[in-house]
């Protein structure tokens, strides 16, 4: 064990899998030498060489179109994409390429071996092009696979899932959190599952369901609640496709009441498909409607961002008016 | 910090770079002669006669498969028509162990690695034995024995990819290298750009070659670029390039031998733009009538690869009037046959709906692919491709 922040969480679980398997590969915009411009993959050019650690040009959609060569030819490519902001300019390769290259080939060829790193979400007053969460796009795409972890313990072990997993997966990093959360980290190589969600705390009146640098802002609305005697139950979703809905529909089944939050805008979020399905799942089971806290139908915005973002205050208002219903 | 090494000026001095102009490089003429100073390349009977066979078999499929399409028993075709020694001449000369991540018109590399009659009829008519499943359109083959990837319709998406399956190759370390193919319209794509830079920047064992064919769908080439074909692109990004008669089978197969070299023991990508001309179609769904003239079809009618070839052959003494009379009749014979065997042969199981979205079938799908079989067993009439599958399961 070994006490560890979220970056040097990441980090670990790169020279895990590099140092393991010579096919790994790192690259991505500033990621060599430089390490990133957050230091994710700092010292893995000086450790594994140039060839398996290296810079790309400033191109995001040739970033993807080439790790969807290298992973089809058998390599495991771990692509950065500086920003998640940053990301659609490869959402052709990702959407129409990665997602879709087993399926269409009748499985004859796959680019499972892909993982694509991309931090997100705001907290760090980055604006509208250094703070979104594009998760719902992806997760309108089957054939991906979307991982979120909370904290370092859980970043290394599904970061660790995520490249031995068989299929292409986006794995986003809350950026708030990767110097702020700091935790025990096992030094050797272990995997999380992906596609199964966590219970973090059981509790009997209200389920609330998160992922990411949100959990934080649920612990803080729970501790709230709690003190005015509301038993919260609390699950990281972790994984947001194929996302796991037995556990979050047995919660539900139990306490009758789900808050979902995340930043991403309302609508076309992914609380809402959570919710939808949830409703079908629950329905004679629930004692209130299915809440979603989210941000608001805006860009991101700067200045204003706290009162955008979905914060401790705004879920704990949920908790409330479910109770109270 | 910069890496362009100029000299300086002391006044605004604007360069075209029309210094630059690419010449185009010739062997064969259209009698099957060679130009007066061309030595032809290194190329033996068998080889010959494996290159003129696939074209043959490729310009034979197309016509009767777009025959098909017209008489309504297949849903699409595309021809390579004109074409055949721009992507034939060019597979021929690498490894067979060579990757091809080609466009969707190049057909011609298929026959040319052996892709059977009876592989490509069942893609194109989507029955189970369809190495794809039945997923995609006609003449999106894909062989992982012949080293030719998948079809994907978007366009210029390949290209990049080649670009990281070749650096996958040269950290392999097997001397294998990628070719690319794509048209003209295809390199206006934004990831034709990052592809060829990104090779150039990490020395990679890539080919890119561009079908001039001078239009896309409708488009002429005069609309899609200002500058000199797609060619000189390659300067700015510091790569070799050549330009070559695509309709010359011999030019193109000496060019890929070239570049093959510098790709593979040199780590040096190579772009080869073929001028040629699309003689058919864009594809079955696509009437020329209206945005080209006859006239000018008429002139690259004159300029048919396939008959350049043949008489250089014939000149050769390594091809007769019989010879081709023969592969005529049994080409066109086993088109036909495979033809029909493959349009009797059942559509792919049910299953396949719901396998290789993922490894395994995650249980999302699974159960929405249960409500998928209930339905049909309520309707078995309206679904007859998978009533009987349907029959299974809960």
């Amino acid at each position: 064990m070994s006490r560890m922040n979220m970056l040097q969480a990441i980090n670990n679980a790169l020279d895990t899998a590099m140092a393991e398997n010579e096919k790994v590969l790192c690259f991505g915009e500033d990621v060599g030498v430089f390490g990133g411009v957050f230091r994710a993959t700092s010292n893995l050019q000086q450790k594994y060489g140039k060839a398996r650690c290296f810079n790309t040009p400033l191109v995001e959609q040739g970033i993807i179109g080439f790790a969807n060569g290298l992973a089809a030819q058998g390599s495991v490519p771990v692509a950065e994409i500086q920003f998640a902001d940053y990301i659609f300019p490869a959402f052709d390769q990702i959407v129409n390429e990665s997602a879709k290259f087993r399926y269409r080939s009748g499985n004859l060829f796959d680019v499972g071996g892909l993982t694509i790193r991309a931090p997100y979400g705001g907290g760090i007053a980055g604006g509208l092009y250094h703070s979104q969460s594009p998760e719902a796009y992806f997760a309108h795409t089957p054939g991906l696979k979307i991982v979120v972890p909370r904290n370092p313990h859980q970043a290394k072990g599904l970061l660790l899932g995520a490249i031995h997993d068989p299929n292409p997966t986006l794995f986003f990093e809350p950026k708030r959190l990767y110097r702020a959360s700091v935790g025990e980290v096992p030094d050797e190589d272990y995997r999380l599952p992906l596609g199964e969600a966590e219970v973090i705390k059981e509790g009997s009146d209200i389920t609330l369901l998160g992922w990411g640098a949100q959990m934080e802002v649920i612990e803080k609305a729970v501790e709230m609640a709690e003190k005015e005697g509301i038993s919260c139950e609390i699950i990281d979703l972790r994984t947001i496709l194929p996302w796991d809905v037995e556990t979050v529909a047995n919660s539900v089944f139990k306490t009758g009441r789900l808050v979902v939050t995340h930043e991403a805008p309302l609508t076309g979020g992914f609380a809402g498909e959570i919710a939808a399905t949830i409703q079908d799942r629950c329905f004679l089971y629930l004692e209130s409607p299915i809440a979603r806290v989210t941000g608001i139908d805006t860009p991101f915005p700067l200045v204003l961002e706290k009162e955008h973002l979905p914060n401790h205050l705004k879920v704990y208002e949920a908790i409330r008016a479910s109770v109270d219903f | 910090m910069t890496t362009t090494k100029s000299k300086v000026v002391y006044s605004p001095v604007f360069t075209d770079g029309a210094e630059f102009r690419i010449p185009t490089f010739k062997l064969l003429k259209q009698d099957g002669s060679l130009y007066k100073s061309a030595k032809a390349p290194d190329l033996d009977k068998e080889k010959a006669l494996r290159i003129y066979r696939a074209m043959v078999t490729t310009r034979i499929l197309d016509e009767r498969m777009l025959a098909a399409q017209r008489q309504g028993r297949l849903s699409f075709y595309m021809q390579c028509t004109g074409e055949e020694a721009a992507v034939i001449g060019s597979t021929a000369a690498l490894d067979d162990g060579d990757m091809i991540m080609a466009q969707y018109r190049e057909q011609g590399a298929l026959a040319y690695r052996g892709f059977s009659i009876d592989e490509f009829m069942n893609q194109l008519f989507g029955n189970e034995l369809d190495y794809g499943k039945g997923r995609q359109m006609p003449v999106h083959y894909g062989s992982k024995k012949l080293n030719y990837m998948t079809i994907s319709s978007p366009l210029a998406t390949q290209i990049p990819q080649a670009t990281g399956y070749a650096y996958g190759q040269k950290m392999a370390g097997e001397g294998h290298c990628t070719i690319t193919y794509f048209g003209e319209g295809a390199a206006s794509e934004g990831d034709f750009h990052a592809a060829l830079n990104m090779a150039a920047v990490h020395r990679v064992p890539v080919i890119f070659l561009c079908r001039n064919n001078g239009y896309a769908i409708s488009t002429p080439a005069a609309e899609q670029f200002a500058a000199d074909g797609v060619a000189p692109r390659a300067y700015g990004y510091k790569m070799d390039v050549i330009r070559v008669d695509g309709n010359d089978i011999l030019a193109m197969y000496q060019a890929t031998q070239e570049a093959r070299k510098l790709a593979v023991e040199h780590n040096r990508p190579v772009l080869i733009e073929a001028m040629s001309y699309r003689l058919a179609a864009h594809s079955s769904s696509d009437d020329p009538s209206g945005y080209r003239s006859k006239d000018e079809e008429a002139v690259w009618r004159e300029k048919d690869p396939i008959l350049r070839m043949r008489l250089w052959l014939e000149s050769r003494k390594w091809w007769s009037e019989d010879d081709e009379k023969q592969l005529q009749e049994n080409m066109r014979r086993e088109v036909l046959e495979t033809m029909k065997r493959a349009q009797k042969r059942p559509p792919p199981a049910l299953d396949t709906l719901v396998t290789d979205v993922y490894d395994e079938v995650p249980p999302h799908l699974a159960e929405q692919f249960e409500k998928v079989k209930a339905h049909i067993r309520k309707y078995p009439d309206e679904y007859p491709k998978s009533a009987e599958h349907a029959k299974g399961g809960a």
